[in-house]
C-alpha cells in the first residue's frame, strides 16, 4: 500500500515534518559552512547574536519580518486558490509606486496618520493591478500564471527602472530615487513597543507596517478560513474541475485570488519606502518577494505559520547581515543558499521523509 | 560608420548575445518535452558558469572548465530530477529552490576561494574559448556586402559557437527521428502510455534533465569562458527566464527556438546599440522597452493573441503509477 494515503496526526504534517525538512536545510548550510572552513556552529552563535542579541538587532529583524509577512502572505494567498504566484517580486516593486505616489502627494499637507490609509490603498491597488493582467490571462486565456507572473516581474523591473531613471528623479541628482519624503509622508517608527520589553530600537527602521502586517496576517485567516469566498478559493486550490462542477465561477474567483495576493504584495513595500528610506529607490524590494515563496512554503500557508517564518527569515537576514561582518570569508549570499534549501526540503521534497513518518508512527502506535 | 557596418556590427553582437540562450532553450526543449518543467535553467546555467571558470582557472584548459561546468549542471538536473520525478514533488518549486542555491552557492564558494567578492580571477589564454578566424576570412573581407558578413559575423567567433548552431538540428533530428525522441516526446504528452508500453517513465524522464544539465554546462561555459574571461556574481541575469520565454515562443520546436533566440539576442544587440541615440522623429526611445520586449511579446503569445502556444500536455504533472 502506498504511504501517502496513510493518515497522520496534524502535529506530525504540520509541525514535526516541517522541522524536519527545516534542520535538514540547516543541515546542509552547516556542511557549506564547514566546507569553506569555518565553524558552523561559532557561525549560528554569531547569527544569533546578530539578530537577537541587542535591541537594535530585535529591531532590523522585525523590520525584515514586516516585509517577509507581507509577502509570504501574498503567496500563501494564490496558493490556497492553486495559484504559484512567483511574480509578489514585482508586485511588491509596483506597490512602493502607490505608496511613493501617494507620499509625495501628501507628505506636505497632512500628519502621517492620514497619510497612511491613503498609502495602504494605493500601495494594494499598484501591487493588484500589476497582478490583475497575469490573473487576467490566466482565468480568460489560459495562459500559466508561473510562466506570465515571471515575466511581469521582469516587466515590472523594467518600468520601474525607466519611471525612476526618467520621470520620478529629483532633477540635477545622479541617483534614480525620488525625492525624500516629508515626516507627513513616513511611517513612524515602533520605539515605544520595543521599550516596553526594555530594548532600545537604535537606529532600527523597525516601524507602524509591522502593526499593519499583523492586522493583515489576521484578515487573511479569517478571509480563507471564515468567508464563503475563502471556502470557494480552497475549494479552487483542491481540485478546479469539481469547484466549477460545484458552481464555484473559476475566473472570478483566481482574478480576485490574484488581486488580493497581488495587493498584499505591493503592502509590502510600506514597510522600506514610507518605513525605512523614505523615498522609492531602484531595487528597494530586494528579494523579499522570493523569500515570501520560502516562508509559505515553511509556514504551511497558513497566517500563524507565516508571521512565525517570516519571523526566521527576519532572523536569517539580520544575523545573516551581523554574521558576514564578522566572519568575511561567510558573504550575505549564504542566507540566499539557506532560503533556497529550505524552498528545496520543505517546499519540493516535503514527501521525502513521510514513509519513514509513517512507519515510524505506526509502529509507535501499535507498541 | 556607415549604416552597413552598423548592421555587420549589430548582428555580431546578435549572435554573440543568442548563444547561451539558446543552449538554455534547447536544454529546456528536452525536459519540457518529457513533461518536466524547468524553472531552474537560470540556475544550471549561472552554477555552470561558476564551475566552469573555476575549473578552467585552476585546470589552465577551457576544455576541462566546460566539462567541470556540465558536471556541475547535471548535478542540479539530478537533484531537480530527484525532487520531481522520484519525489513526486512540485517542479515549479524545485525549480525556483535551485535557483537560490545556485545564486547563493556561487558567490559564497567564490568569496571564500578567491576572496574577490564573488568573481573568479581573470581567465586567460589556453584557458578561454578563443575566437576561430574560419579558412578565407581575411581573403574575403574586401568583398563588398558578403565579405564582411563572413569575415566579422560567420567568421571570428569562438567552438561553442558554432556547437550551439550545430546542437539545433541535432536537437530536431534527436527528438524526431530517433526511438528515443518519441518515447521522450510521448512521455511528455501521455505518461500512462508510455508506461503501458513496457517502457519506464522515470528513466526517460531523468535521461532528458540530464541532457538539459549537459546543454546548459555549455550556456554556463559560454558566459564564462568563452563570451568573459572571469565569472562575475549574477552574470546570468535573467538570460535563464529569457531562454524559457524563447522556448515557449518558438512553441517547443527546435529550429524555431533558434530563431526566437537570434530574435531576443537581436533586441539585447540593438538596445544596446540604441543606448543615448536619438531616432529621428520618435527621439531616444527609453533602453527599458528593448529589455521588457521578449517578456512582452511572450505574455502577448501566451495570451493567444499571436497564434497559440500550446505545452506539452502532461507538464508539470508528476506520474503516479497506478496500482
Amino acid at each position: 500500500m502506498s504511504t501517502a494515503s496513510v493518515p497522520l496526526p496534524n502535529w506530525i504534517t504540520y509541525g514535526l515534518i516541517p522541522l524536519l525538512n527545516l534542520l535538514v536545510a540547516f543541515f546542509i548550510s552547516g556542511l557549506v559552512v564547514w566546507w569553506i572552513g569555518e565553524n558552523p556552529l561559532q557561525a549560528l552563535r554569531l547569527l544569533i547574536e546578530g539578530s537577537l542579541g541587542r535591541g537594535d538587532a530585535i529591531g532590523f529583524t522585525l523590520f525584515y519580518t514586516t516585509s517577509f509577512i507581507f509577502t509570504g502572505l501574498s503567496v500563501a494567498v494564490a496558493f490556497h486558490a492553486g495559484l504559484f504566484n512567483i511574480g509578489s517580486e514585482g508586485q511588491a516593486y509596483l506597490g512602493g509606486l502607490g505608496a511613493a505616489l501617494v507620499a509625495l502627494t501628501l507628505d506636505r499637507y497632512v500628519p502621517w496618520y492620514v497619510t497612511m490609509p491613503f498609502a495602504v490603498i494605493g500601495a494594494a491597488f499598484f501591487g493588484a493591478a500589476w497582478a490583475f493582467i497575469p490573473a487576467w490571462l490566466q482565468a480568460k486565456r489560459g495562459s500559466h500564471i508561473v510562466i506570465t507572473t515571471i515575466m511581469f516581474n521582469f516587466i515590472g523591473a523594467a518600468l520601474m527602472v525607466y519611471l525612476l531613471v526618467n520621470v520620478l528623479i529629483v532633477p540635477g541628482k545622479m541617483a534614480p530615487e525620488t525625492r525624500t519624503f516629508l515626516p507627513g509622508g513616513q511611517l513612524p517608527k515602533l520605539d515605544w513597543l520595543m521599550a516596553l520589553f526594555g530594548l532600545k530600537l537604535g537606529p532600527a527602521p523597525f516601524n507602524v507596517s509591522f502593526l499593519i502586517a499583523l492586522i493583515m496576517a489576521f484578515l487573511v485567516w479569517a478571509l480563507i478560513w471564515r468567508t464563503k469566498l475563502g471556502y470557494e478559493m480552497r475549494t479552487l486550490g483542491i481540485s478546479p474541475s469539481a469547484a466549477v462542477y460545484a458552481g464555484i465561477p473559476y475566473a472570478r474567483t483566481v482574478i480576485i485570488a490574484m488581486l488580493i495576493s497581488g495587493g498584499l504584495a505591493g503592502m509590502m513595500a510600506l514597510n522600506p519606502v514610507m518605513g525605512a528610506s523614505a523615498r522609492l529607490q531602484v531595487e528597494f524590494v530586494g528579494g523579499a518577494g522570493f523569500v515570501g515563496i520560502a516562508v509559505s512554503l515553511m509556514g504551511r500557508s497558513h497566517p500563524l505559520g507565516i508571521v512565525l517564518a517570516a519571523f526566521l527569515f527576519g532572523i536569517l537576514y539580520q544575523g545573516g547581515a551581523d554574521l558576514s561582518f564578522e566572519m568575511p570569508n561567510i558573504t550575505r549570499e549564504m542566507i540566499v543558499v539557506i532560503q533556497g534549501l529550505v524552498i528545496l526540503f520543505a517546499g519540493a521534497l516535503e514527501y521525502m521523509f513521510r514513509p519513514a513518518m509513517v512507519l515510524l508512527y505506526q509502529r509507535f502506535k501499535r507498541a | 560608420m556607415d549604416l552597413f557596418d552598423i548592421i555587420v556590427s549589430i548582428l555580431g553582437s546578435t549572435i554573440r548575445l543568442s548563444i547561451p540562450l539558446l543552449f538554455t532553450a534547447l536544454a529546456g526543449l528536452f525536459t519540457e518535452r518529457a513533461g518536466i518543467f524547468d524553472i531552474g535553467l537560470e540556475g544550471k546555467m549561472l552554477s555552470a558558469a561558476f564551475a566552469s571558470a573555476c575549473v578552467a582557472y585552476v585546470t589552465g584548459d577551457a576544455w576541462l572548465g566546460l566539462l567541470g561546468g556540465i558536471a556541475v549542471s547535471i548535478l542540479f538536473s539530478l537533484i531537480h530530477g530527484f525532487a520531481s520525478i522520484t519525489n513526486r514533488g512540485n517542479q515549479i518549486v524545485s525549480g525556483v529552490a535551485l535557483n537560490f542555491v545556485a545564486a547563493g552557492l556561487t558567490v559564497v564558494l567564490g568569496q571564500a576561494w578567491f576572496g574577490q567578492g564573488g568573481r573568479t580571477p581573470q581567465i586567460s589564454g589556453e584557458a578561454r574559448f578563443s575566437p576561430i578566424t574560419l579558412p578565407f576570412a581575411d581573403a574575403v573581407r574586401d568583398v563588398p556586402v558578403l565579405g564582411p558578413l563572413y569575415a566579422n559575423v560567420i567568421s571570428g567567433n569562438n567552438i561553442l559557437t558554432y556547437l550551439a548552431f550545430a546542437a539545433v538540428p541535432i536537437t530536431w533530428w534527436v527528438l524526431f527521428r530517433t526511438r528515443f525522441g518519441l518515447r521522450l516526446r510521448a512521455v511528455g504528452e501521455n505518461p500512462g502510455a508510455v508506461d503501458t508500453a513496457g517502457i519506464s517513465v522515470t528513466w526517460l524522464r531523468y535521461r532528458a534533465v540530464i541532457v538539459a544539465g549537459f546543454l546548459c554546462g555549455f550556456a554556463g561555459a559560454y558566459l564564462a569562458i568563452a563570451q568573459s574571461a572571469a565569472f562575475i556574481k549574477d552574470m546570468s541575469a535573467g538570460k535563464g527566464y529569457i531562454a524559457l520565454a524563447a522556448l515557449i515562443f518558438a512553441k517547443w520546436k527546435p529550429v524555431p527556438v533558434m530563431y526566437a533566440c537570434l530574435l531576443f539576442g537581436f533586441l539585447d544587440a540593438f538596445a544596446n546599440f540604441m543606448q543615448g541615440k536619438a531616432v529621428p522623429g520618435i527621439g531616444e526611445v527609453p533602453v527599458q522597452i528593448f529589455q521588457a520586449l521578449p517578456y512582452i511579446l511572450t505574455c502577448v503569445l501566451l495570451a493567444g493573441f499571436i497564434g497559440v502556444a500550446r505545452p506539452p500536455k502532461a507538464g508539470g504533472v508528476p506520474y503516479t503509477k497506478e496500482r
